[in-house]
């Protein structure tokens, strides 16, 4: 059963740039929230810092507006001490692929149930449009004083390669789309990645929104524009490692960087790898710890009257001289 | 009876078993109700290098090590010519009598400056370069050598117990030295094999077979030598005590103080606490479920720093360990755990520094980096352990502040303390008490804000997850839902509000956990952290020579209890600053916040932690006036 939109809202005035890709996001957020009917205290949004960075102040749940390219570490941390929250968490491409490289590599090997979007513009925009991780080579936007000397990371395959276990990508401007792609991100179990083209209009006059419908692209049949981007579900791509073999896997992931190579021509959106038979952190947790789940640290009980609980005597007593 | 008190030093290859020999060395006096005072030194390297265990065995309380070396032993050339210059004139040396013809030349871990000052010391005395040469040395000034060929030993283990690969167990080279010395020091052998089944407790095969070896040996020494002029002997036990390493008092101090989340990156010497976390990650709870401790290793301190902050916004106790480089990458979270009033405590367990430093070695060289680490004003707690037994208490306190204060608290611990091995009191999980300041269980409207004004400037605290307890973070300037404000108003009044629980911090700490009067004299030390051992050590051997000296510990550095510290001082003629760095951190606050400056400054910044021994020697020149203003100690090898 849905909840009501407006619950998710909060009255913070939103100063993104008008025609800004990221106000389609934080819809998509509050759409998707909405309509998992999840809780607003069981929710919280963190994120890291610049444009996307300020995603956690129009969601009216839990918001943690956290440092620049450490939202990954904020958020695991909540969500291994508090394993019943639904967290997502929000940033750049220059936060979550410069800045906090490292930690998005290593989230990918925990895989903790939890989701993660990149807000994909390849400038950084809060500092005046500089060239991001995902500009591509050669190509000068316009505050660059020259052209990008960088090749630019790829982060549907850097995010397979670094162990994520729900990869996909969705376009700003599609929010239907990107709605239900946050839906089964947020219903994965495991750390889902959700790369989230958003043109920004104020520094990347490259890759913009006409650029992506393929307004310059006119086929010479119809007269009309060719879009770049079109939708994986819609070529009968078929996402999902099905079974524990290592056959599967390598077929599912070698179609997955095969697609997430096109560019240009081409974009491919929707969702490029799922893998659900990879266990989540907090399972590997409950593994050795059997009652994490219903005892998780947030929830322990650790003192009583004001007087410690935990007992400590058996070591102690192996320390007894 | 004369009393007891001496100093048993083993050495040898890194990973060759020093430390268990140590162990067992250890527990054997410890069951014989012997106090216990041990520390390792090594160096940064997994193989090879030299490290050695000292053990000071008394039957009274000590805290610290001394000057000097009772009885050696030593099973390679390094630990000889190492230490034997070390070993009392009335001491001894066990040693592996095949090692007297090597040179010095012959040591490859034996670096150019330690090498350079040993030959010219032998040359001095016309000794060749030799093992031969350092123990005639010895032996003119009247050490006792026993020269035991272990490997002899072996070989007669091996056809004992019929089992030839013995003959090649060089680990157990030190079970063996560590018999014979138990054996010349005169304990009974009961309480060796013991202590020999309690080190490899896990491992019932080995223990099996080190006993043996270890019967053998002590056997052996006792049947070819006649009793050595130090011996120890069994008093009666106290109960109430433990044989404990400083990284378990603080990991101990955790798991009873609530602490229920802990995220680390592994570096020396802070990891062993968290590895000792994770090996009790399931506990017992009273009337309650089993609980448990999520460690976290992360990719590196600022992720442990970054999980930690968001583990402890769901209302979770959770803490990281770390030392002074991992500290470092720490500084830019730190700030976002001021301004944002998450209760966080970080354990600093002090290295030397700069940089890499000295990185398996002591130091106090990170107080004005705890007190002075992050950009931006912001208000922060740093609180110094002054040895074991106050890890553990301290570390429950340390939560509390954090909680009862809403901001991150630094917990000052050190490689002195870490790798110490005491025998203390019993920690007694009962004297811990829990607060959790304002923290919230339940929100019953909406109108819940996270920072509403509040006389003490401590607001109530929600966590996430709990209904109609919704708030905002931010790094940025927040107004009081934490949504972002560059508002000027609203600046001055959260700067207020934060800076203001400072003096709440020190108005509501007790007198007695800011600074501990321990005598107060017209000499008088003061000094933070693990100094207080030496320190309280050195002003005993003082008292028995007359003179008279006070001491004053600090434990709270920031916010600084001037005015306490003021008042402890009042009458105090002559302040000696005693600190492990170069700078004399402490000295400059001191100088910052007291009315008048510190006379004498004592520190040692050579990576090894002082001696009560020469820490004696030190005061006693500047009460006597032959002093400089700074002395600078250097013992230890």
């Amino acid at each position: 059963m849905a909840s009501n939109l407006s619950d998710y809202k909060t009255e913070v005035h939103n100063d993104w740039c008008p025609g800004c890709g990221d106000f389609g996001i934080v819809s998509a957020i509050q759409m998707a929230l909405a309509e998992m009917a999840i809780p607003r205290h069981k929710a919280a949004i963190f994120s890291g810092v610049g444009c996307s960075g300020k995603t956690s102040h129009y969601v009216n749940v839990y918001g943690v507006h956290t440092l620049h390219g450490r939202v990954l570490t904020f958020a695991q941390g909540a969500k291994l001490a508090n394993p019943e929250m639904t967290i997502v968490a929000a940033g750049g491409d220059g936060d979550g692929l410069g800045i906090g490289a490292g930690h998005f590599v290593a989230a990918g090997r925990r895989n903790v149930d939890m989701t993660y979007l990149i807000f994909n513009n390849a400038v950084y925009g809060l500092t005046k449009g500089q060239a991001s991780p995902t500009l591509k080579l050669g190509l000068k936007t316009k505050s660059l004083p020259e052209p990008n000397v960088n090749q630019s990371v790829n982060p549907i395959a850097l995010a397979i390669a670094s162990g994520f276990t729900f990869v996909a990508r969705g376009y700003a401007y599609d929010v239907r789309q990107l709605k239900d792609l946050i839906i089964a991100a947020v219903k994965h179990k495991g750390l889902s990645f959700l790369d989230v083209l958003q043109p920004c209009p104020t520094y990347n006059d490259i890759n913009t929104r006409d650029w992506f419908a393929g307004m310059d692209h006119i086929d010479e049949i119809t007269k009309k524009p060719r879009p770049r981007i079109y939708k994986l579900e819609d070529t009968g791509y078929d996402p999902v490692v099905h079974i524990d073999s290592p056959d599967e896997e390598n077929a599912k992931l070698t179609q997955a960087l095969i697609k997430s190579n096109e560019w240009d021509d081409k974009i491919p959106t929707g969702i490029f790898y799922k893998n659900e038979i990879i266990a989540p952190y907090d399972e590997r947790i409950a593994d050795r710890i059997p009652n994490y789940l219903e005892n998780p640290p947030a929830y322990q009980e650790i003192s009583s009257n004001g007087k410690s609980i935990t007992n400590i005597s058996k070591i102690l007593d192996s320390l007894q001289v | 009876m004369t009393s007891i008190d001496l100093t048993w030093v083993i050495g040898g290859p890194q990973g060759g078993g020093v430390e268990s020999a140590a162990n067992i060395f250890a527990g054997a006096c410890a069951g014989c109700g012997l106090q216990i005072f041990g520390k390792r030194e090594y160096y940064s390297n997994i193989k090879g290098e030299h490290s050695y265990f000292g053990v000071r065995v008394s039957d009274k309380p000590i805290r610290s090590n001394v000057t000097g070396i009772t009885m050696l032993a030593a099973f390679d050339a390094e630990t000889i010519f190492r230490h034997a210059d070390d070993v009392y004139n009335d001491g001894a040396i066990v040693y592996e009598a095949d090692l007297e013809q090597i040179k010095s030349d012959e040591v490859p871990t034996l670096d150019k400056p330690f090498k350079d000052r040993l030959e010219k010391r032998l040359s001095s005395k016309n000794k060749p370069f030799t093992i031969k040469g350092v123990l005639e040395e010895a032996k003119e000034r009247g050490v006792i050598l026993y020269p035991v060929s272990f490997k002899t030993i072996l070989s007669t283990l091996a056809d004992e117990m019929k089992n030839p690969a013995i003959r090649g167990m060089f680990r157990m080279l030190n079970v063996l030295s560590v018999s014979v010395s138990i054996g010349l020091l005169g304990l009974p052998p009961d309480t060796l094999l013991r202590s020999v089944d309690g080190v490899f407790s896990s491992k019932p095969k080995i223990a099996e077979m080190n006993k043996h070896a270890a019967n053998y040996a002590y056997n052996f020494a006792t049947a070819k030598y006649q009793k050595f002029k130090h011996q120890l002997s069994q008093i009666p036990k106290n109960q109430d005590t433990i044989l404990v390493q400083g990284f378990q008092s603080t990991g101990l101090g955790k798991m009873a103080a609530g602490c229920r989340f802990q995220s680390y990156y592994p570096i020396t010497p802070a990891s062993d606490e968290s590895v000792f976390l994770e090996s009790h990650e399931t506990f017992d709870v009273e009337n309650n479920r089993p609980g448990s401790n999520i460690i976290v290793q992360t990719e590196d301190e600022i992720s442990a720093i970054g999980m930690l902050i968001g583990a402890a916004l769901t209302g979770t106790r959770a803490a990281t360990s770390t030392s002074g480089p991992g500290f470092s990458l720490m500084a830019e979270a730190l700030g976002w755990a001021g301004i944002n009033e998450v209760p966080i405590v970080v354990t600093l367990y002090q290295r030397s520094g700069p940089s890499t430093g000295l990185p398996t070695r002591h130091g106090q060289d990170d107080l004005l980096s705890a007190i002075y680490a992050g950009h931006g004003d912001f208000p922060r707690i740093v609180y110094a352990s002054g040895d074991i037994e106050e890890g553990f208490y301290d570390t429950a306190k340390c939560f509390n502040f954090a909680e009862t204060f809403q901001m991150p608290v630094i917990h000052m611990m050190d490689k002195f303390i870490a790798s110490t091995v005491a025998s203390v009191k019993r920690f007694d999980p009962k004297k811990i008490t829990i607060e959790r300041g304002k923290l919230l269980e339940k929100i019953s409207d909406g109108d819940y804000k996270r920072f509403t004004p509040s006389p003490d400037g401590i607001s109530p605290r929600s966590r996430l997850g709990l209904e109609n307890g919704i708030f905002w973070n931010t790094g940025d300037e927040s107004d009081i839902e934490g949504h972002i404000s560059e508002d000027p108003e609203n600046r001055i009044y959260k700067m207020d509000k934060r800076a203001k629980k400072l003096e709440v911090a020190l108005d509501t700490i007790p007198k007695d956990d800011q600074a501990v009067n321990h005598g107060i004299s017209d000499f008088c030390v003061i000094s933070w952290g693990s100094t207080k051992g030496p320190i309280l050590d050195a002003i005993e051997m003082l008292r028995k020579d007359n003179y008279n000296v006070g001491f004053v510990q600090v434990k709270l550095l920031q916010p600084f209890p001037t005015n306490h510290v003021k008042s402890l001082l009042q009458g105090v003629k002559t302040i000696i600053d005693v600190e492990a760095n170069h700078s004399a951190q402490l000295g400059k606050l001191l100088n910052e916040n007291l009315d008048r400056k510190v006379d004498y400054y004592i520190v040692k910044y050579t990576g090894r932690a002082m001696t009560c021994s020469e820490l004696y020697e030190s005061i006693k020149k500047i009460i006597d006036g032959k002093a400089d203003k700074r002395q600078v100690l250097s013992y230890g090898v």
